[in-house]
Order: structure tokens, then sequence, then C-alpha cells
């Protein structure tokens, strides 16, 4: 197989890799640059685990090839926290149990963080919407729509 | 297996040259969120892959004679942020957005929508009813085509061997006009359609129909325009015998296929269902123009 060099920025970081063409984004990150926080269900773009941000955007990293990205800034879970300092939403997933099992979670706190910095002010019915884009087999929705409700409060002050 | 190529044009000529020379084997590469589900399922086996999204011109959406040109690369999610397009074609801009969730319509773009050429694609019945056109380069130059040409079958289409979709093209509207896409899933989001309905039409002064064109999606082959549906509202005041008789000509036309989504009988008795419905909405706002 023919390997290709690439550099991913990812969290501000440069990680040079060396990957295959065919190889997804959400491989590249958990594989080649050991950031393992980016989780994978269906593989097949249906369940928004492994939802990370390019572009400040909400993308599913199993539906991208990594060479795609090179240049774009990359955000993942592993970014998202100061330190020990947890970011408002991953506070606030805590404060309100937001999470189960987990392997839901990184890729619902980065859908919520892409769609709050595009729309603080977001209502219900549209955080519903943007929320249904992921899948929680421990069926948790209404402490994930309470977390990110709390946290869009927290992050206006 | 062979490596996959990757390519990542930043022009059309050099995109149709890469696909020209492939003979066969390439794919193109718009937002992904059908093509990388099919390669993963070894559905597809690409031994090149051209990406058209660095192309520029492939992703704009430009003011042309009243109406819009949408390059092949245009996202659901920056159609959907577009008021211009919004504002005079509601019906594309709310079928483009049905598809998928928020990271889908990150990636997702009209022209791929229209080139997986699966029946069920929602964009495809709305672009159909709008009479769009599409540009397709290939080697030998530059051709405009019906969107309702491009999908001949289940994934397949009329584009010739290097040739790629560029644009659309969503004609000028005049006063009193309007456009609605509705589809039925058995949840509200991330699903595909069992049947979707588009309706335009237009309105003359005295609030008579004076235009329509009716599409289905997913209950044939292909997406299909139903004449006979769109006769049904033309010429009248759009009332409940008239949107009967769309109904009935709507549930005619069907030629579903019984699967995990819905029976023929369930699919022909919904599209009658939505064609009502779809064709209220427009009606409403043709009326509040």
């Amino acid at each position: 197989m023919t390997k290709v060099e690439i550099v991913l920025t990812v969290n501000g970081e440069q990680y040079p890799i060396k990957v295959e063409p065919r190889r997804t984004l959400a491989d590249a990150l958990r594989d080649d640059c050991g950031l393992t926080g980016t989780h994978l269900g269906c593989e097949h773009g249906v369940c928004g685990a492994c939802t990370v941000l390019v572009d400040d955007q909400p993308l599913r990293a199993c539906l991208g090839f990594a060479v795609q990205f090179e240049g774009a800034p990359i955000r993942t879970v592993e970014g998202l926290a100061d330190g020990d300092r947890l970011h408002p939403l991953q506070q606030a997933f805590w404060d309100h149990h937001g999470l189960q099992c987990g392997y839901c979670t990184p890729g619902f706190l980065m859908l919520a963080v892409g769609a709050l910095e595009h729309n603080p002010d977001i209502d219900d019915e549209a955080l519903k919407r943007v929320l249904s884009s992921n899948l929680c087999r421990c069926t948790g929705y209404q402490n994930i729509l309470k977390a990110v409700r709390a946290a869009a409060t927290a992050l206006k002050r | 297996m062979d490596a996959m190529q990757y390519e990542a044009p930043g022009s059309v000529d050099e995109a149709v040259a890469l696909l020209a020379a492939a003979d066969g084997a390439a794919w193109v590469l718009a937002g992904g969120t059908d093509l990388l589900v099919q390669l993963r399922a070894d559905l597809i086996e690409p031994g090149l892959v051209v990406d058209i999204k660095g192309i520029s011109e492939l992703r704009a959406i430009t003011p042309e004679n009243g109406g819009f040109r949408i390059g092949a690369a245009v996202t659901g999610a920056e159609l959907g942020e577009h008021e211009g397009v919004k504002a005079v074609w509601p019906g594309v801009v709310e079928a483009m957005e049905l598809i998928g969730s928020v990271q889908i319509q990150g990636r997702a773009t009209l022209g791929g929508n229209l080139c997986n050429a699966s029946p069920a694609a929602d964009s495809v019945p709305a672009l159909i009813a709008a009479e769009a056109l599409c540009s397709v380069v290939g080697p030998k130059g530059r051709r405009e085509v019906a969107v309702a040409e491009v999908a001949t079958g289940p994934g397949e289409t009329s584009l010739g061997p290097g040739e790629i979709v560029v644009d659309i093209l969503l004609p000028e509207r005049p006063a009193r006009a309007a456009d609605a896409y509705l589809r039925f899933i058995p949840r509200t989001e991330m699903d595909i359609a069992v049947v979707g309905v588009a309706v335009s039409l237009v309105l003359d002064e005295r609030g008579v129909c004076a235009q329509a064109r009716v599409a289905l999606g997913a209950v044939a082959p292909r997406a299909l325009l139903v004449p006979e549906a769109a006769a049904a509202l033309i010429g009248g005041t759009v009332d409940d015998d008239a949107l009967e008789r769309l109904a009935a000509a709507a549930r005619a036309a069907c030629r579903p296929i019984d699967d995990m989504r819905g029976t023929v009988a369930y699919r022909t008795k919904v599209a009658g269902v939505l064609a009502r419905r779809a064709a209220g909405i427009a009606l409403a706002r043709a009326r509040s123009e």
C-alpha cells in the first residue's frame, strides 16, 4: 500500500503522519495521532460517536479520508478541557448525569460545542434537532439535553 | 486490493482529465457521505477518488437571471443559510436540509445527492419539480441536462465516462410562485425517505393555479415527474376536489417496492397524503408572496 505523508492540525498541535489515502480521519486520529478520545461506533455515518469539529463545524470523522483534512483546524474532545479544568459543557455533563457508559459522550460533546458556538441562543426545538444527530445506546437523551441547556446558560455568563 | 489513490484537483478541467484517464475505476468525492459508506461496505472499490471540494467554482452560489446557479459541491448547511435561495425556492432548500444530521449537512452536497442516484434522494424530487437544469462537464465539453435525466435507476446515472455535474441551475420565479417538499420517515431525523413529494406551483392574480409540477421520490427506481398530478392543480383554485384528484394521480403513478421501510400499499397511500399536504404548503407560500 502506498502511504502519503500529511500533517494534521489537531487542537492546535501538528501531527505529521503517514497514512494510506483510504484511511478515515477517525482511524488516523485514533491510531496515527494517538488521540483515542474520539470514539468509533457504527463506522458508517449513523451514530455520531466519532464527531469532531473541522473548521469549527461538526463532522463525522468516519465519513472523511484523513488526507482531505490536511491544513484544516481539527478539534477533538482532548482539546476541550483546560488542564484539569473541565470545559463548561463537560462540567454540565458531569453535573446533570449526561453520561452513563460514556461511549457516545465525546461525540455528543463535540456536536454540542459546535452547535453552541454557532448559535449561543439556540432554542429548545433547534437543540433537540441538533442532538438527534447522535445516538446514545443508554438512551440518556433527557440528561444530555439538560446538560447542554445548562452549558448554554453557563457559556453566556 | 489495489491501493486507492486520492487526488484533489483545483479546477474542473483537471478533475475531468483525471477521471477520463482512470478508465472507469474513478469516483468523484464531494461530501463523501455516501461514497465512504459504500467504500467501507465494499460496494465500490475505487482505484482513484477525485475530491472536487477544493474547486472554488463548485462551492459557489451565484444569482443568475433571477434564479440561482448552485455549485455541485455546495453543502446542505451552506444552502440552508442562503437567504436568497430560501426565499425563492424554499422547497428545494427544505428537501436538502432533510438529508442526514448536522454533521452530514456540513458535508453532503446537492451534486452528490443527485449523482448518488438513490431513488429516495430527498433533494431530487424538489429539483425536478423546480425544473432545475444541471451543467455536466466531460472530455467532450459542457452540456446542460434536466435534473430529471441524470439518474436512470438505483445507483445508475446517464453521465458518460469522465463526466461530472458541476452546477445546478434553479430558474427564475414569477410572483405568486412557491414550492414545498415533504417526506415521510418513521422517526424525525436521520432516516431515508419512505416516500417524498415535491410540489411547485404558480398562481395568477386571481389565485388560479397557472403552472404546476409534482415529483415523487422513493416510489419508483428513480424520482418521477407526474404530469397527471400537476394537471389536477392547473386551472383551478386548488380546492379540496383538486387536492383529491392530485392525491389520486400521485397514487396512480407509484411503482414502489416492498422493503423494511414500507410496503407497496403503504407507500402508495402515503404518496397521496403527502402530495395533498405538500400542495397545501406550496399554495400557502404562494399566496403569502
